[in-house]
């Protein structure tokens, strides 16, 4: 394992040896079971820019998620898209690699959706800034949005700019019994919740509620069901899952036993799915196989001549 | 006729062929009118079948192609190229699929953006980029330049609402990435090739995210003495902690050009007028207004207008949206730029920006998305004069380079295209020009798909009359 502590060292690393792959806490360690040495970016930690009026911030890989929730929330800001593993240290290099969200992406968006910008190493050693700082841009090639969900195949991320939101207000937890139609009626409604997700076992639809205290308490009746305490976001987004799939809500029935979430357009499960990406575990890192195009290798080969970084199959 | 539009004509039926000088008229120049090149010919595909074979065949012969919509590019992107021919997709137009549970539409690239929205409206649900030209420009062109709109702070811009793409790369590979599902597993194919200015090839079907339509809206126009005042306005209401869907300033040149085109009525005595719009269910905007209507009034603005009901906000967006044109109306040419820098340094931006146009002698409109420090500078000049297009231009090119320098972007939503090439070393190092070229290479080995767009370098297509597209003087299309 090496450990650079400078981004002029991550590049050094990633020429280190023949075969590297970058992991941060390894909170997600199927995606990084690869023969290759692996580079830590323990050491390349703290946030290095952030002004809150410009909803923006950039840190170095390394980063833990939880060192910038924090500094957000005193500023009175959030990352919208809620996260995954954050007390198991995951950093925020490993939230764009795997390309992870929660609960909170159902409204807003996930990683991808607020990433603004990157600094990472090709596969020729060379640190590329791309994307951009501000919270508009289309200049060049969006090669952040590709590197969310690249495993550490295409390149090494250094550091990351990302958009952020100011915190609602408030928060309220429903609870209601699911079926395809509740959830249907909440999620196509007027009324903008935040997160909409079933718990394992199929039969509770979960609802978050964010905004103005006064207005969620009127909005909540209107919706109906339980008010449930809120922490069961912290419990679904700290549970340890083994596997993710990406659904559609007509889906939601042949996922029982996981937990669905953003309106049934993800499943997180500890039992193995028919298919989808295992996170721990010894199974397959594509379950049930996944789509394969040519240009897909013609990529790899543009950023990583050499393969100094192992293939999605490895 | 050439041996390569042989081979076209056998692919499609005749009239969808279009070799005659006069029919390719149309074609030679999109909303970019600095720069117009007469392409060899243009094709009328009307399925995707059709386009699959054309780049096929492009691809066998070498033959350059360049993929249209409706032509609103502001950065040339669809430029045609002399020896090569323009793919028009308008034909293809269809809506496959609006499903109201999933919340998703699925469009061919010819579809127009607000048929989106308007195909959506039954189950409530719309599609949220909204770009100027919304009312004529295609998804498939929005996809190619990633477009932006009034509401990118909040909803982000094209890329983030297209969960699927299926597409024919300059190889003439199809591929299918994402779909239905708002998540994904694996790179983000999909976020690679939105924004790709139409060099790695052509989407052929795009999955889009809709949402539900916002229940109540509080808009408000707010007029200031000077812009600083109406600077320090957007920056206490983004201090405040509330997430406005839109925040938009004109300035007094483009107020005046609003007022000269659609009768805007403005607050008298502003040199700029703030636009913000609270969005959401009626409880959450009942609350926020109040908050809102107390920053602004406490920002000391010479008057603020709530739009009392739906006609009256309509109006305040009309003045907004129709700023771009509307400057025709008082200079017989005019530059749109798209520059962006971080929003505490907007004043400072249009200070300098007024500085320079003073310098210069040319007279600059400033239209902007305050709440992205995304700038729309309109550079004002008469093309008979001579040097004065050159004059201009130079001028845009100081600007652009004062938002790199200050940190922010050359564009923020027109994309580089023909436009803003020269500049894209400024942003970016050798390095990483050298990986976006690899990119390119690696979807389009031969360099057939739109070449000469985003790469500085590539020969100069001819450079001509400025001045409104001949859609723009009709008033059927508008700049953003």
């Amino acid at each position: 394992m090496i450990s650079p502590s400078s981004l002029t060292e991550l590049c050094d690393a990633v020429l280190s040896a023949p075969r590297v792959i970058a992991v941060g806490a390894e909170t997600k360690p199927r995606l990084s079971a690869v023969d290759a040495v692996k580079i830590s970016t323990r050491n390349l930690r703290g946030i290095t820019e952030y002004d809150p009026s410009e909803f923006t911030f950039t840190a170095l890989a390394g980063t833990p998620v939880r060192e910038i929730i924090a500094a957000l929330a005193e500023q009175g800001q959030y990352l919208p898209f809620d996260p995954l593993f954050v007390e198991f240290g995951s950093t925020i290099g490993g939230v764009v690699a795997s390309g992870l969200s929660g609960p909170g992406r159902f409204r807003f968006g996930g990683v991808r959706d607020f990433i603004l910008g990157v600094r990472s190493i090709d596969g020729m050693g060379r640190l590329l800034r791309l994307g951009g700082k501000v919270v508009k841009n289309a200049a060049g090639f969006d090669v952040p949005k590709f590197l969310v969900g690249s495993l550490g195949r295409f390149g090494v991320i250094g550091e990351v700019t990302f958009k952020v939101f100011p915190k609602p207000a408030a928060m309220i937890t429903l609870s209601l019994p699911y079926s395809a139609d509740t959830m249907a009626r909440i999620a196509n409604s007027r009324f903008e919740a935040a997160a909409l997700d079933v718990l394992p076992g199929g039969e509770t639809l979960v609802v978050k509620l964010a905004g103005p205290g006064d207005a969620l308490e009127v909005l909540s009746r209107e919706i109906g069901g339980q008010i449930i305490d809120s922490t069961i976001w912290d419990e679904i987004r700290e549970t340890p899952w083994s596997y993710k799939t990406d659904i559609t809500p007509d889906q939601v029935a042949d996922f029982k036993t996981a937990h669905v979430s953003c309106g049934g357009s993800m499943a997180y499960s500890h039992a193995l799915p028919a298919r989808g990406m295992t996170l721990r575990g010894d199974a397959p890192l594509w379950i049930g196989g996944r789509p394969r195009f040519a240009i897909e290798a013609a990529v790899k080969k543009a950023l990583d001549p050499q393969q100094r970084f192992p293939t999605l199959d490895d | 006729m050439s041996a390569a539009l042989e081979r076209l004509a056998e692919l499609l039926p005749p009239g969808r062929l279009l070799v005659r000088p006069v029919e390719l008229a149309a074609y030679e120049s999109d909303a970019l009118t600095a720069f117009h090149t007469r392409p060899l010919a243009v094709v009328m595909p009307e399925t995707a079948d059709e386009v699959i074979a054309i780049v096929r065949l492009c691809h066998e012969l070498h033959l350059p192609f360049v993929a249209r919509g409706s032509g609103t590019s502001l950065s040339g992107g669809s430029l045609p190229i002399a020896d090569g021919i323009v793919i028009a997709l308008n034909r293809l137009n269809r809506i496959l699929k609006l499903d109201p549970l999933q919340r998703i539409a699925v469009v061919q690239p010819g579809v127009i953006n607000t048929q989106v929205t308007t195909a959506a409206a039954p189950f409530g649900l719309h599609y949220a980029p909204d770009p100027s030209s919304q009312t004529i420009c295609t998804i498939g062109g929005n996809v190619a330049f990633n477009s932006g709109g009034a509401h990118c702070l909040k909803y982000g811009m094209t890329s983030n609402h297209v969960l699927g793409i299926k597409a024919v790369l300059a190889t003439g590979e199809v591929v299918e990435w994402g779909g239905g599902s708002r998540e994904r597993l694996g790179p983000d194919w999909c976020g690679l090739f939105v924004g790709n200015e139409g060099l790695f090839g052509i989407a052929l079907e795009i999955t889009l995210q809709l949402l539900p339509k916002a229940e109540c809206f509080h808009t408000v126009l707010a007029g200031y003495r000077t812009l600083e005042q109406a600077g320090d306005a957007v920056s206490a209401v983004i201090a405040s902690g509330l997430l406005p869907g839109a925040i938009e300033i004109m300035d007094a040149l483009a107020l005046e050009a609003a007022v000269a085109a659609v009768h805007a009525e403005y607050p008298p005595g502003c040199e700029a007028v703030l636009i913000v719009e609270l969005e959401g269910p009626r409880e959450v905007v009942t609350i926020e207004r109040e908050r809102l209507d107390a920053i602004l009034a406490a920002s000391a603005p010479v008057e603020m207008r709530p739009a009392r009901d739906a006609d009256e906000r309509m109006a305040i967006w009309k003045g907004r949206k129709s700023a771009f044109s509307a400057v025709g109306r008082l200079s017989p040419d005019f530059i749109v730029q798209d520059g962006v820098v971080p929003r505490r340094k907007l004043g400072e931006a249009l200070r300098r920006i007024a500085e320079m146009s003073r310098e210069t002698n040319i007279r600059v409109a400033n239209v902007f998305h305050a709440g992205d420090g995304n700038l729309h500078p309109l550079i004002l000049f008469d093309g008979r004069e001579a040097g004065a297009l050159q004059r201009s231009e130079e001028l845009a090119g100081r600007i652009l380079k004062m938002c790199v320098e200050m940190g922010g972007s050359i564009t923020g939503e027109h994309g580089i295209g023909v436009e803003k090439r020269d500049f894209l070393g400024d942003m970016f190092t050798p390095d990483e020009i050298d990986c976006m070229q690899r990119l390119r290479a690696a979807f389009d080995p031969l360099g057939i798909s739109n070449p000469g767009k985003m790469f500085p370098g590539k020969e100069a297509p001819a450079l001509s009359h400025v001045g409104l597209h001949p859609l723009e003087k009709a008033g059927l299309i508008s700049r953003e």
